[in-house]
């Protein structure tokens, strides 16, 4: 009998990116899974391991009636259980379905509505089952993953910071796109985490990593607005790949 | 007394995405062969409808995690051929050297980790690497230079944000397109080393009538621009597209099928590239398609693994002419206006052929999407041949008869998840 800890990967409605950053990791895929028992991965394995399993990564927001009940399942087979991404943290671009009517979305994309089964709504999947960890991003960066199942396998506190993607710009030493070029830019009021990559390649920040700890997003909006852009624009930018996380949503239903 | 089998997976592993397959044998014939694709749908083609044009790349990226460089760039010449912009010189060779990125790492994934597994008896690819350590590190490194291509110009391997509609934010400097270079003369020379190895695999047979459909180019391996040209006659300009292909809905799956006009299925991905422009692959890789023994022309789904080896050479071999051909150019884009009409795209994602169609407005605002994944038109394909081979092997086992029918799906490499705007298996005996 193994001892090393089980890891199982599980995917709700997503691209399937977030755990492909597991497969990401060419340097360290091999001493990650001499460290654990990869127990149920099923975009890398067919050999399923029965659980419980130690730490569980979850991919993906509920969709459907029947992934409502699976992530039940899941979470009882998880002593620790992580979401990894914007659609398993805050439902992900497809939550955009939750400001219109899904109804007619399936019949823009589907000849016989009749047989596609949906929830009106796509929602995290802290929404549905208590969650120990949520990891941000669209996608998440890899090595935030490799730092939180370290975390978790080793009992400590995972090191991510919740501050906003100014600070990482500020270390780069990237000059500020929305200042110096008037781009759009979700950066102040933008978790941590990419890098503060799109400012880096000269264009403005899009959200991916989701609302900061305490953004003042009205603030961003007013600053927007002086600078000429117009409320379909603030919609826009703010229902992009966490469009349903909570600062998010308010804001861009503040300027409909 | 008649006998019935079942024959059936409920969760598809080492696909991307979720899916299930489901055979049904009654008195040793197939009755009935289902792909079932029960990835939750997500609608993008409905909620692209109000955004604006510059924002479809990075929206339609999403559809795929694996390959997202197929749908930035699919959407961006669709929206660039609306508003009448070519995008030319380096930035054309920009555009094809991050693709060859997207290739690299996802062929090298599928062919090393997801599909040689199966021809050597290993549940997956960690397993593999206990009896083979040197060829999955092997893979993993070539795999790193193609997300090190994708990074470099695209700021991070997956959702890549540097590429927009006219081109890109920015565009490298020759010094740093230079730091590529070593990895890239490396892994060429790896690559042909897999290429001999995934040679020596044994095949099984399965060999039907297929009509292949790929891009086409006079002068290079069509990847992003080119006629959609088929072994059946097919020889049409992506805007006609919809004249000749046509999905339908079928209940057992959220990703739609899609079929030739008046004859049926259609086969996409690495076979059809492969037999349609062999002469236009770089003298190296058809000198080791040579050496390995596959000639110029395959039938067989399995050997896809052999054809996908032929382009990761391709790839490097490309990537390196373009890096040391490149001339950093003036500008990282050009500019592009809105204009009221439909434009269309279409580029070879390591699966095969992806469409785009948008309709916008005079702001620039997307009033019509329709997006097509390579999986959606292999669909019926896959089942086709799933079809023919548990008829022609009916009477292995019900274990080996399973490994082989998930082998014949992961010739396809589906990405379910693209393909869901897809995988279970089940084979019934009775």
């Amino acid at each position: 009998m193994s001892k090393k800890p089980k890891l199982a990967v599980y995917k709700f409605a997503s691209c399937d990116g977030c755990q492909l950053s597991l497969l990401d990791c060419e340097d360290e895929l091999l001493a990650i899974a001499g460290e654990v028992e990869i127990a149920n991965f099923p975009e890398a394995s067919r050999a399923v391991q029965e659980g419980p399993y130690d730490v569980t990564l979850v991919e993906g927001s509920v969709t459907t009636p029947h992934d409502a009940e699976r992530i039940k399942e899941v979470r009882q087979q998880s002593k620790v259980l992580i979401t990894i991404g914007a659609c398993a943290t805050a439902g992900g671009i497809q939550a955009l379905r939750n400001f219109s009517d899904v109804k007619e979305f399936t019949s823009i994309v589907y000849a016989k509505p009749q047989y596609i089964s949906t929830l009106a709504t796509s929602t995290p999947i802290s929404d549905h089952v208590p969650v120990d960890f949520e990891l941000r991003g669209c996608p998440v960066n890899k090595y935030q993953l490799i730092e939180l199942i370290c975390a978790y396998l080793n009992g400590r506190k995972p090191n991510i910071p919740t501050y906003s993607v100014c600070v990482e710009c500020k270390r780069r030493m990237t000059p500020c796109v929305a200042v110096s070029k008037g781009e759009m830019c979700l950066g102040p009021v933008t978790q941590a985490g990419c890098g503060a990559l799109c400012p880096a390649y000269t264009r403005g920040c899009y959200g991916c990593f989701g609302p900061n700890e305490t953004p003042n997003t009205s603030a961003l909006s007013e600053w927007w607005t002086e600078h000429g852009r117009d409320k379909a624009e603030l919609v826009r930018a703010f229902r992009g790949f966490n469009a349903w996380a909570e600062p998010f949503r308010k804001e861009s239903e503040r300027h409909e | 007394m008649s006998s019935k089998r079942t024959i059936k997976v409920d969760y598809l592993a080492r696909v991307e995405g979720e899916g299930a397959m489901h055979v049904d044998i009654k008195d040793g014939k197939v009755e009935d062969v289902k792909l079932k694709i029960f990835e939750p749908p997500r609608f993008f083609e409905a909620f692209l409808r109000g955004r604006d044009f510059r924002e479809v790349p990075d929206i339609t990226a999403r559809i795929c995690g694996i390959c997202p460089i197929a749908y930035e760039l699919g959407a961006s010449y669709a929206m660039e051929d609306l508003c009448g912009v070519k995008v030319e010189g380096p930035l054309r060779a920009l555009r094809r050297l991050i693709y060859n990125g997207e290739w690299i790492e996802s062929h090298v994934l599928h062919l090393a980790m997801l599909h040689a597994p199966d021809f050597l008896g290993y549940e997956d690819a960690i397993a593999m690497a206990k009896d083979h350590p040197d060829v999955v590190k092997s893979a993993l490194r070539l795999k790193k230079i193609g997300n090190d291509i994708m990074v470099l110009l695209g700021g991070r391997e997956i959702h890549p944000i540097n590429l927009k509609v006219g081109g890109f934010y920015k565009v490298p400097t020759k010094k740093e397109l230079r730091t590529l270079l070593d990895d890239l003369k490396w892994g060429r020379d790896a690559a042909i080393e897999i290429g001999k190895l995934v040679s020596t695999f044994t095949f099984p047979e399965l060999e039907l009538d297929y009509e292949f459909i790929a891009m086409s180019h006079l002068d290079e391996y069509a990847i992003i621009e080119g006629q959609l040209i088929s072994n059946k006659g097919l020889d049409i300009p992506i805007r006609e597209y919809d004249n000749h292909l046509v999905e339908s809905h079928v209940e057992h799956s959220t990703s739609l099928h899609t079929n030739v006009k008046g004859r049926g299925t259609a086969h996409v991905g690495p076979l059809a590239r492969f037999n349609l422009n062999f002469e236009q692959l770089p003298e190296l890789a058809k000198n080791v398609s040579q050496e390995i023994g596959l000639g110029r022309h395959c039938n067989n789904p399995f050997k896809s693994i052999m054809i996908r080896a032929v382009e990761v050479v391709a790839a490097f071999d490309e990537s390196i002419k373009i890096i040391e051909d490149y001339e950093e150019p003036d500008r990282p884009s050009v500019d592009v206006h809105p204009r009221a009409g439909t434009g269309y795209g279409c580029t070879e994602a390591p699966r095969g052929i992806c469409y785009h169609r948008y309709t916008i407005d005079d702001a620039g605002i997307v009033q019509d999407a329709k997006i097509v994944s390579p999986t959606a038109v292999n669909q019926p394909t896959i089942e086709k041949d799933l079809w023919h081979f548990v008829q022609s092997n009916i009477d292995l086992p019900d274990e080996k008869l399973q490994w082989h029918c998930e082998q014949a799906i992961r010739n396809y490499d589906p990405c379910i998840s693209c393909s869901c705007h897809f995988l279970k298996l089940t084979v019934n005996r009775r």
